[in-house]
């Protein structure tokens, strides 16, 4: 058989009609570069899915040292008043599309330090606008890449002259594997009328 | 660029690392000022993770504490829930109304744990530092040993971070069916492992080289700079918390000190940054026969458990919520050296003062006075040498 | 290598600076009590001794002994020092007292250099001003920051930046109580 006849030589079969666009997206939807910025316990988390384990390479994503070679920012972790400012400067540097993924209850909320810290930042949602919220204290790195496969939707969604989607996703919490050989006590249901 | 008359050459160039950088372990800011490629001063400037974690423990009640603990050192979450958990119990037992003992079972799990969460920091410390000099493939062996700690404290405590399994008396669970296997496993083939590491990293001339010699800091230096933990004992200083003033059932088992010795050789002096890698891996080492030995210690677990949850706890509940008036300072050894908690109780639910001294922080004090001198490019293989944890330094 | 017992020490101390009183806390837990003047010199002697030779700083931190249930009530900043000798491997605590007002304590940096960044950290979070410090800056919170958050007289900003502390329509019940505006 010629090999120009052979399945998937065929000169019909090697066209791909595509929008640049689409194509683009496409492109950085595989490849999304991200911030090499860890600042508190969830920065273990995401070191851990770099890891051989997690491999998030696997999925396009390198990080990368400077923010001008990043597509996506991970804020993982707690950010304080004296951090949040810098946080703002390092998504300034970055070049637009440029995506931003909340890693941790901290970087939501504050999280276990939104009432008594005096320092702490309730989420850093009022210094960057936040694509992709993930709960967690912090998140396993399974919930991490659920995250960015959300991301990674929105990304595909993207046209460089269209409307931007600025609704947050919020990824759904996750059931921890607990232990399986405790015993949790039996609280009973919650009383009629209170929420 | 600024220009300053004082120096020979006239010129200096200020650089600033952070607190954004791939190679301060966090959110650590350091201003170094170098004429040439030599460091002229360094200015080390903290605060970006100040989490105000010493005013939360005045405002929340004792047990609720703990989980903030793991904040302040989350790669060794089980050392930091130990430290302020003994604390804690120290100042309860100066009550003449304290008649509690903590379970034995419960203190022999507490050093297994701490034991292989010692093991599991020391991994980052040693990774991270080869990935500071340049070989990003030790950080990765590192991470991949990591995980085996992690799953056994996931199945242990639900976490893989932040555990909050020590408490105020006890511990929050019994080790789970096929716990002692699990961690026997682990321990085996970890050992296999450490020395395909050492061959890979430890034994590596170019890192020896490398780091030898680099940010010496004397025996003296270190005692007078407040030094802790594998930084003073790099230095030679023969001091463990956990053999001089034991706690848990650490005296019984009869802990092995690692110092610092040149253990580069020739080009090597006592008390430089490969002597700080090399203690830490023999730390691992005294880690991973403490484990074997404390399992030996272990009492059959109750056969039915005093607590709803199934923990192993002494009877405290009662003491908590109308403790004694008083203080205590009290500390332990954690993988970054001592973490020494100061307690003020004043008879309210809550802590009048909590202050948590940790071992990073005197280790950043430092910073400026070993990095006088040396090359711009060693910044970073001191910073990894002295295993300073951005939490623990600001908390 | 001799460890000495507190009594003992505090009789070397008593010896030598009469002034220093043994202070015992509601527990039993013993410190010396230094007068404010003369803590250089205590921790020059404490350091230099050879039956002492206290020559690490353990820990240096304070507390404010505002609202402590004590009788007479107190209302100033005990600064404590936690000294350890690796030589003879004994502990001791010393306690300074500062009032609130004037709060400014010789600084100890010049026996242990570990108390340059301990005091730095007193002295933001505490306020206590440590005279003779070479370089007393903020440690923890920015240069700008007001207050010191360690006091117990201190009221948590409600902004800072012009960035509200809380979300919006985030309360909390009995939370630490804010300056400037209802939150």
């Amino acid at each position: 058989m010629n090999p120009s006849d052979r399945p998937g030589n065929r000169d019909d079969e090697q066209i791909v009609l595509s929008s640049v666009d689409e194509f683009l997206a496409w492109g950085k939807e595989h490849s999304l570069f991200y911030l090499l910025f860890a600042t508190a316990c969830c920065g273990i988390e995401l070191m851990q899915a770099g890891g051989p384990r997690y491999d998030v390479d696997r999925l396009g994503m390198i990080p990368r040292a400077t923010p001008r070679q990043a597509d996506l920012m991970i804020v993982a972790g707690t950010i304080t008043h004296k951090m949040a400012s810098r946080v703002r400067t390092l998504w300034e540097q970055m070049t637009e599309p440029r995506w931003v993924v909340s890693m941790g209850s901290c970087a939501n909320s504050g999280g276990p330090f939104s009432k008594w810290s005096y320092s702490v930042l309730n989420g850093i949602d009022k210094y960057v606008p936040v694509d992709v919220y993930i709960p967690g204290c912090p998140p396993r790195p399974e919930a991490l890449i659920d995250g960015v496969m959300a991301l990674r939707d929105r990304v595909r969604r993207y046209r460089t002259l269209g409307e931007r989607d600025t609704t947050p996703h919020v990824v759904a919490g996750h059931d921890a594997p607990f232990g399986g050989h405790c015993k949790v006590p039996d609280f009973g249901k919650p009383p009629e009328g209170k929420a | 660029m600024t220009l300053d008359a004082s120096t020979p050459n006239g010129e200096r160039m200020t650089l600033n690392m952070g607190p954004h950088h791939p190679a301060t372990h966090g959110v650590l800011r350091i201003v170094v000022e170098s004429d040439g490629e030599v460091v002229a001063t360094c200015t080390p400037d903290h605060g970006y993770l100040h989490r105000s974690i010493e005013k939360i423990g005045e405002c929340v009640e004792w047990p609720m504490f703990v989980p903030y603990t793991d904040r302040v050192d989350y790669v060794c979450a089980m050392n930091a829930n130990l430290a302020y958990c003994v604390a804690a119990e120290k100042l309860l037992q100066t009550d003449p109304a304290a008649t509690f003992t903590v379970p034995r079972r419960a203190e022999c799990i507490r050093v297994l744990v701490a034991e292989l969460n010692r093991i599991s920091s020391h991994l980052v410390a040693v990774g991270a530092m080869a990935m500071d000099v340049g070989a990003y493939t030790p950080f990765l062996h590192g991470i991949a040993q990591r995980e085996g700690v992690n799953d056994i404290f996931e199945k242990l405590c639900g976490q893989r971070l932040t555990y909050n399994y020590v408490t105020i008396g006890g511990v929050a669970f019994d080790l789970y069916d096929g716990a002692i296997d699990d961690i026997r496993r682990f321990l085996d083939q970890f050992e296999r492992e450490m020395v395909r590491f050492n061959k890979l990293v430890t034994t590596n001339t170019i890192f020896r080289d490398r780091c030898a010699g680099v940010a010496t800091v004397s025996a003296k230096e270190a005692v007078a700079w407040g030094l802790v933990g594998p930084n003073l004992r790099g230095s030679g200083v023969d001091f463990d918390v956990r053999r001089d003033e034991p706690y848990c059932v650490y005296g019984e088992l009869g802990v092995q000190v690692p110092v610092g010795q040149a253990f580069a050789g020739r080009k090597g002096q006592v008390g430089d940054a490969y002597d700080r890698y090399v203690v830490r891996l023999l730390e691992i080492q005294e880690s991973i026969r403490l484990c074997r030995e404390v399992l030996k210690l272990l009492p059959p677990s109750a056969e039915k458990p005093n607590d709803p949850i199934g923990g192993i706890q002494a009877d405290v509940g009662k003491l908590l919520k109308k403790p004694g008036k008083g203080e205590i300072h009290v500390r332990t050894e954690a993988p970054r050296g001592e973490m020494g908690y100061f307690l003020v109780s004043d008879g309210t639910k809550s802590l009048f003062r909590v202050r948590c001294r940790t071992g990073s922080f005197t280790a950043a004090g430092i910073f400026h006075h070993v990095m006088r001198g040396i090359f711009l490019a060693d910044v970073v293989a001191v910073i990894g040498s002295f295993d300073v944890v951005v939490p623990e330094i600001d908390r | 290598m001799k460890a000495l017992a507190f009594d003992a020490i505090a009789t070397a101390v008593q010896a030598r600076f009469p002034a220093v009183l043994v202070q015992k806390a509601d527990n039993g837990q013993m410190a010396l009590r230094v007068p404010k003047a003369s803590i250089v010199d205590v921790a020059h002697f404490l350091r230099t001794d050879a039956q002492l030779a206290f020559d690490g700083l353990s820990d240096l931190t304070a507390f404010d002994t505002l609202k402590y249930p004590s009788t007479p009530p107190q209302d100033d900043i005990c600064v404590v020092y936690v000294l350890f000798s690796y030589t003879h491997r004994h502990k001791v605590l010393l306690k300074v007292h500062a009032e609130r007002a004037a709060c400014d304590v010789p600084t100890v940096s010049g026996e242990w250099p570990a108390a340059l960044y301990f005091e730095r950290e007193v002295w933001d979070l505490f306020g206590v001003r440590f005279v003779g410090h070479p370089s007393l800056r903020r440690i923890m919170t920015p240069d700008d920051w007001e207050g010191h958050p360690l006091r117990k007289d201190y009221l948590y900003p409600a902004t800072y930046n012009g960035v509200a502390h809380l979300r919006d329509g985030q309360h909390f019940e009995a939370a630490p109580p804010r300056s400037g505006g209802p939150l």
